[in-house]
């Protein structure tokens, strides 16, 4: 197994009640993929189980072949993934500088060498950063949080960022920004990306491929270049 | 009235109040970050009069009340880490049994402190240099009192340093805010926990040290301050720093001033009431918090 993220029969449950049911996927390091579907068919759970936020009732997560099923969620991320969560949870009380500081603790892994440091990629991907870097995030308009977000996943130098929803309630010209951000994230960093998404042109424009979730499970998958957005549409959409 | 007496008392009121903020320092910090309330925490205390009594049976002199401080600070520290990766970051999602857990360890210890030392207290005598009194604005204060007030400033002052400059500090506030954040950052929470947990029993152990300036060392020294050191906690906002050192100064001044017109006793049922009384109406204590204790 040498793909980056391998998903075999994995299931999830909250207390008594299934929410993923045997998701099955791989992903290769540099692929960008989107999951799409519903409210409540299980995107985020997805992502929270890759991410070891919560725990698999069934099957087996692997990153980089190793099977990480029993890690904890900071030793997931030490293995390389990032997390942007939904609703962004940036660190209210803490500036900008420090919330990304937080970040570089994914850095605690033994194949990095040299000093911790947030990167300089980060600020360039986001200037606005470095001009609000001693501002609390908590008082931060919902686009500048989204941005720190990102930064704050990417300062732990991952492999694969996991990004739930990040346009949601970002106004539009940001939402630009932080698309530009993840083409050059994935362009010049090599950084596979897996996104839970319902904005479908955003999702479209820059993923390779799809997933369709219902009720917890994939329904459909496919290449973004070769299936037109309309034949997902009426899986996504009320 | 006699304002000197009233002046007196308000003195009086900060000094009690330095002692229940070492006292509760470390149970603000641990439900603060692991929504666990350690029953044991009183014993911690106790083991850090004891250590006072130890070390400055070594060490006499003037300097033996910082040794012991210190002492006190690394062995109450190392039982409480040894405590929570034992005991306590097993149960953390078991809170009534957190209780029960650390119930049953205090009992323990007090039972341990019986066997070694005796029922009987024993005493710790200060140097001498903390044993007078001095003249400020006409009151004569003693110098003991004074120097716990300084201990408890330099804790604060130092623990609030701690939390802001240092990176362990800038986790605990992130691990405090968002914990399942925290830990998908690659923050590892559960040793965090373990860090401020083994910090809030240190300063508990320099708590034992400042009461056995006070009087004599029993093993049932901790029982006596932990109820208002758990009030303390709860008025302050559960898990605030900030909040725990008003309501001490709070409970502390009201504890002094109310002994101007009633007994000690009374005293006592009086702040419980005055507890009850600001509760209803600030159900939130001094200061709200958001940590994870009180988002879930």
């Amino acid at each position: 197994m040498s793909d980056l993220l391998n998903l075999r029969s994995v299931s999830a449950a909250y207390g008594n009640g299934q929410v993923l049911w045997d998701v099955a996927f791989d992903m290769k390091g540099g692929e960008a993929a989107t999951v799409l579907g519903r409210n409540g068919v299980g995107k985020t759970t997805l992502l929270k189980t890759i991410m070891g936020q919560l725990p698999v009732s069934g099957g087996h997560v692997y990153i980089d072949g190793e099977d990480v099923t029993a890690m904890s969620a900071h030793m997931r991320a030490r293995a390389g993934i990032g997390f942007v969560p939904q609703g962004r949870h940036v660190f209210p009380h803490l500036t900008v500088t420090e919330n990304l500081e937080v970040g570089l603790s994914a850095l605690d892994r033994k194949s990095h060498t040299g000093p911790k440091r947030v990167p300089e990629m980060v600020f360039d991907l986001f200037p606005k950063l470095t001009q609000i870097a001693k501002r609390k995030a908590g008082v931060l308009s919902g686009g500048e949080q989204q941005q720190l977000a990102i930064g704050r996943a990417l300062a732990g130098k991952p492999s694969l960022l996991l990004l739930d929803e990040p346009t949601e309630g970002i106004q539009p010209n940001i939402v630009q920004q932080i698309e530009d951000a993840l083409l050059r994230v994935r362009t010049e960093l090599g950084v596979a990306i897996l996104i839970v998404e319902q904005n479908l042109d955003f999702a479209w424009s820059f993923a390779d491929r799809y997933f369709v979730m219902q009720r917890g499970r994939i329904v459909k998958d496919g290449k973004t270049a070769e299936d037109p957005v309309e034949t997902v549409a009426h899986l996504v959409h009320v | 009235m006699d304002l000197g007496f009233i002046i007196g008392q308000v003195f009086n009121g900060f000094s009690v109040a330095s002692i229940y903020i070492l006292a509760a320092l470390g149970l603000a910090l641990s439900f603060g970050l692991m929504r666990v309330i350690n029953m044991a925490h009183g014993e911690i205390l106790m083991v850090g009069s004891y250590v006072a009594y130890l070390t400055i049976a070594l060490v006499p002199g003037p300097l033996g009340i910082f040794a012991a401080m210190i002492a006190a600070f690394a062995v109450a520290g190392l039982l409480g880490g040894v405590l929570e990766v034992t005991l306590v970051s097993r149960l953390t999602s078991r809170p009534l049994d957190t209780l029960l857990a650390t119930w049953g360890v205090s009992l323990i210890l007090q039972q341990a402190a019986r066997d070694i030392f005796g029922a009987t207290g024993v005493s710790v005598t200060a140097p001498a240099w903390l044993d007078h009194t001095i003249l400020i604005g006409g009151q004569t204060l003693p110098v003991t009192r004074l120097f716990i007030m300084a201990v408890a400033v330099a804790v604060l002052g130092g623990l609030a340093a701690f939390l802001r400059s240092t990176r362990i500090g800038l986790l605990v506030r992130a691990v405090n805010q968002d914990r399942p954040t925290a830990a998908a950052m690659g923050v590892d929470v559960r040793r965090v926990d373990a860090a401020i947990f083994a910090l809030g029993s240190g300063v508990a152990g320099i708590g034992g040290v400042v009461l056995a300036l006070l009087g004599p060392v029993t093993p049932n020294v901790g029982q006596s301050y932990i109820v208002t050191a758990f009030l303390v906690v709860v008025l302050g906002g559960l898990g605030s720093t900030l909040g725990m050192t008003i309501a001490a100064l709070m409970i502390g001044l009201f504890m002094a001033l109310s002994q101007i017109f009633v007994d000690v006793s009374l005293a006592q049922v009086l702040s419980l009431l005055f507890v009850i009384l600001f509760l209803q109406f600030r159900p939130q204590g001094v200061i709200a918090v958001r940590s994870r204790a009180l988002d879930e």
